[in-house]
């Protein structure tokens, strides 16, 4: 019985795709499909402009090529930019209106959009390849004056927010991958926290891509004002299919005054089969701002998908006393790369950072913690932690650390720690001669490996994270 | 710049006495020069430290070419209260070779071309010095043999020369079972010169090498060291570098763990005032089972100046009971004072303990009250806690001739 277990499990469960008639844009990346995106979404002309803006720098910047998972090169001409169920040519009103099939997706994926039957009290806004299918508990939301909508919906309805906030964190003219993302991005969530406001549920976005040959690109802009108090968290998965998918997400924060703004991330896409093929390329930008004084931010990430993960989480601490914290644990199996950490940007004084980073590697999968500190000239009595461990089993893998730690200021201290090590025998000793067998016992060990940083997630999620973790390293123990 | 290194290099050509096949060889390391040039930001090793934009900006028309006029040594420049060998280079030609209190059959020194040994490594400056060197000497310990006493080679530079670009080449090779300390020191007099130096050590079965570095002088010429170590079974390198005195430095040493049980230690200190920008990098590769290596460097940083260690441990996959250990400290002194490090781990072998640390920020505060409160000025309270600050390192330095030489260079005091 157990055994069967462990074989579903073992299996990428979210492997299916659904049948569903689409709506793409033509193949290619070129300004016709650009307007076709923009023309589309109905969006007024500044966006479109801006997009174009994007678009023309874009040409003259060249892909990075410093990191340490190496891919073959990506054509953007041979990719879809824009792909949306049919029956999306005009947005549903309600769930009803729901192409039932879509429904049964996210059922298949465990994620009920029918509010009725949500207990848990998590509003969820759901993005199917292009666009968001549907978001939960509009109601109770608008009440205490929280906007929780699809972005396109709130370039409709909310534009002197989007105008005043989008691309203020990660502007146009940012690195390549930024900018593509913001001369192509179809849909993702848009969040406001009015002043004062302490969002009274978790905010949850579900990221699904299913067409084959498609990027996906979605932008989240999260603005939490004045005193206010937002936990957002998103989770993904995609069809399991031989080629290679490009994801390519921007995530602005931007958190005012005395703000606090928690982002969780518990990334699943599909990481190939078990000789490497296929698979996301999940290359993301998430930057967070910390605009205004006593301001936090807080990324916490669990990294378990994807073929190759390429992300630095950030924050500017630009607010005086201002906090920022990040949280990983980094996961990779078999043929698995990934190139993740953070980026502390102390401008404000009595700025802190605290950055814990856990990297497992197993199989023949290779790990990069690259990280930087960077207190600068007038960030006074500022202070970083950072503490970043891996693990390594086997010797087919690898796992390595690459932090970048720059002081400008006397009166500011950074301590770094970093170790590299394998479970030891003593501890697996201990565990199976009190009766768990060597893969609970590696299970056990991992968790409490990963638990500083499990801690910091929110409850639901925190236990199917765990139950991930597990997962993911079923098979590479023995 | 191309011009200029290729008429200067048909002047190294024609006044050295090369045979064909090394001058082509020297050529196709100056055509790697030429491709690549001087490494500047872009360029992640110099990320720190932009080599290309210090030598635009301190140095008008860099010349390669370089006379080589016989100077007269001074005997008033050597170390005293310490008996050694002497090897003396002035502007970057051998002037004196002094081995008088060893055995002249088991330490040798020869004048002797190596051929293309460097030729795949990517750094261009070993490019440049391996093309435009006009001498090398091979120093050679024979098997069993412990050198008596420490070897100091002495590079000096006079006031004569200006804009130059002087090249030094040396080789080491520690047989099975031998010992040898050296200590490079330098004393500069000249100004916006650009010193290149590449030493290549190659350690057998059972040697100890013990490699100090000590820039004590102030100087305002751009300097680059760059030392290649490699051991076999059981072999000790041990390197300590003291960085004060030039303008601009920058250390690399690279260490490659070839041999069982073989180990590296480097350790480094940072003493910086007046807008001196200091660099050290390392690179340990562990590429054999139980080996072992330890990094410890300090800095102390004054007005305006900026140091950067870079410092990395790999660890191939079959390197199993690998034993790494980084750890790099700073004191910020001033606010226009600069710190930064990035202290990497590639590792691909499971069975491996490997750590690094590294923190930075200013004296502390209690500390020094602590010590205030026992009568000491403020003044008083800040050099004792530099000078405990810096005698950790100090103390690793295994000889205790040579360390004690070094505290009284630096005035530390016990």
């Amino acid at each position: 019985m157990r055994d069967k277990q462990v074989q579903d499990l073992k299996e990428y469960k979210y492997g299916f795709s659904t049948d569903i008639d689409t709506i793409k844009a033509p193949k290619g990346l070129n300004e016709d499909v650009i307007k076709f995106i923009s023309n589309i979404k109905k969006e007024p002309k500044w966006l479109l402009e801006w997009r174009l803006k994007a678009y023309n720098r874009l040409k003259v910047l060249k892909e990075p090529d410093w990191q340490k998972p190496k891919y073959p090169k990506i054509d953007y001409q041979d990719l879809y930019y824009y792909s949306a169920p049919k029956s999306f040519k005009e947005k549903p009103k309600s769930l009803d209106e729901l192409d039932p099939k879509l429904l049964e997706t996210y059922e298949k994926l465990g994620i009920p959009l029918q509010e009725q039957k949500r207990l848990n009290g998590i509003a969820v806004d759901a993005v199917f390849d292009s666009v968001s299918v549907a978001t939960t508990f509009k109601d109770t939301l608008t009440k205490q004056g929280i906007i929780f909508c699809s972005i396109s919906e709130a370039i409709q309805k909310h534009p002197e927010l989007v105008k005043k906030y989008l691309g203020s964190v990660i502007p146009i003219t940012d690195h390549y991958f930024a900018t593509l993302n913001s001369a192509v991005f179809t849909d993702g969530s848009f969040v406001y926290v009015p002043p004062g406001v302490k969002c009274p549920m978790e905010l949850s976005t579900y990221f699904r891509i299913n067409a084959s040959d498609t990027g996906q690109f979605e932008r989240t802009l999260i603005i939490a004002d004045k005193g206010s108090y937002v936990s957002y968290l998103e989770g993904c998965t995609a069809p399991m299919r031989d080629e290679n998918q490009l994801h390519a997400a921007n995530v602005e924060l931007v958190a005012l005054d005395d703000a606090e703004i928690k982002y969780s991330t518990v990334q699943n896409w599909y990481p190939g089969d078990k000789d490497g093929k296929g698979g996301i390329y999940n290359f993301v930008t998430k930057r967070g701002l910390c605009q205004g004084k006593n301001s936090k931010i807080s990324w916490t990430q669990v990294e378990t998908g994807s073929a190759i993960t390429w992300k630095y989480p950030s924050c500017i601490l630009k607010g005086d006393n201002s906090i920022g914290e990040f949280y990983s644990i980094a996961i990779t199996n078999n043929h698995q790369k990934a190139d993740t950490g953070t980026k502390m940007i102390h401008i404000g004084k009595n700025t802190k950072s605290k950055i814990i980073s856990k990297g497992i590697s197993a199989g023949y999968s290779d790990m990069t913690y690259r990280g930087l500190v960077d207190i600068s000239k007038n960030a006074q009595n500022s202070s970083n932690y950072t503490q970043c461990d891996s693990l390594l089993m086997g010797n087919k893998c690898g796992a390595h650390t690459v932090p970048y730690i720059k002081n400008k200021n006397s009166d500011s201290n950074i301590a770094h720690e970093a170790t590299t090590s394998k479970i030891s025998e003593d501890q697996l000793h201990y565990c199976q001669q009190r009766g768990l067998n060597s893969e609970d016992a590696v299970g056990l060990i991992v968790n409490g490996f990963c638990k500083e940083v499990l801690q910091q997630l929110p409850m639901e999620f925190a236990v199917e994270a765990q139950k991930l973790v597990g997962i993911s390293l079923e098979g590479s123990v023995g | 710049m191309e011009k200029q290194l290729r008429t200067d290099f048909k002047k190294i050509i024609d006044s050295s006495n090369f045979s064909d096949k090394e001058i082509i060889t020297k050529e196709k390391y100056l055509n790697k020069f030429i491709q690549n040039g001087f490494p500047g930001k872009k360029n992640e090793d110099w990320k720190f430290l932009d080599l290309n934009q210090a030598i635009k900006s301190n140095i008008e028309n860099l010349d390669y070419f370089n006379e080589n006029l016989p100077n007269e040594v001074d005997p008033k420049i050597y170390v005293d209260g310490l008996e050694h060998n002497k090897i003396v280079f002035i502007n970057g030609r051998i002037e004196k070779i002094d081995l008088k209190y060893e055995e002249s059959d088991k330490f040798e020194i020869k004048d002797q071309f190596d051929s293309e040994s460097l030729l795949n490594n990517v750094n261009s400056l070993v490019d440049l010095n391996s093309a435009l060197t006009n001498k090398y000497y091979k120093i050679q310990v024979k098997e069993h043999y412990t050198v008596k006493k420490p070897v100091i080679i002495y590079s000096l530079t006079t006031s004569k020369i200006s804009s130059k670009n002087i090249n030094i080449r040396l080789d080491f090779d520690l047989e099975t079972n031998s010992a040898l300390k050296i200590i490079d020191y330098s004393i500069d007099k000249s100004e916006n010169n650009f010193v290149n130096i590449v030493y290549n050590f190659n350690l057998e079965k059972d040697a100890i090498l013990k490699n100090y570095k000590l820039d004590k002088e102030e100087n305002n010429n751009i300097k680059y060291s760059y030392n290649n170590i490699n051991l076999d079974t059981n072999s000790v390198a041990e390197n300590f570098i003291l960085s004060l005195g030039s303008s601009f430095i920058k250390n690399e040493i690279n260490c490659n763990l070839n041999g069982k049980y073989s180990s590296a230690f480097v350790n480094g200190i940072f003493n910086l005032d007046n807008n001196k920008n200091h660099e050290i990098r390392t690179s340990i590769n562990h590429l054999n089972e139980n080996t072992k290596s330890y990094q410890l460097i300090k800095s102390v940083l004054g007005e305006n100046t900026k140091s950067a260690y870079q410092g990395k441990i790999f660890v191939k996959s079959n390197a199993q009971k690998t034993d790494g250990y980084q750890l790099s400290k700073a004191i910020l002194l001033s606010d226009n004072a600069e710190f930064n490090a990035k202290p990497e781990l590639e590792i691909y072998a499971d069975d491996v303990k490997c750590s690094h640390g590294s923190a930075s920020g200013s004296l502390n505060q209690e500390s020094i009250f602590y010590i205030m409160s026992r009568g000491l000025n403020y003044k008083e309270a800040k050099e004792l806690l530099i000078n405990g600050f810096l005698l950790d390192v100090v103390e690793k330095i295994t000889d205790n001739e040579i360390k004690n030489l070094i505290k009284n260079i630096m005035g530390l005091k016990e």
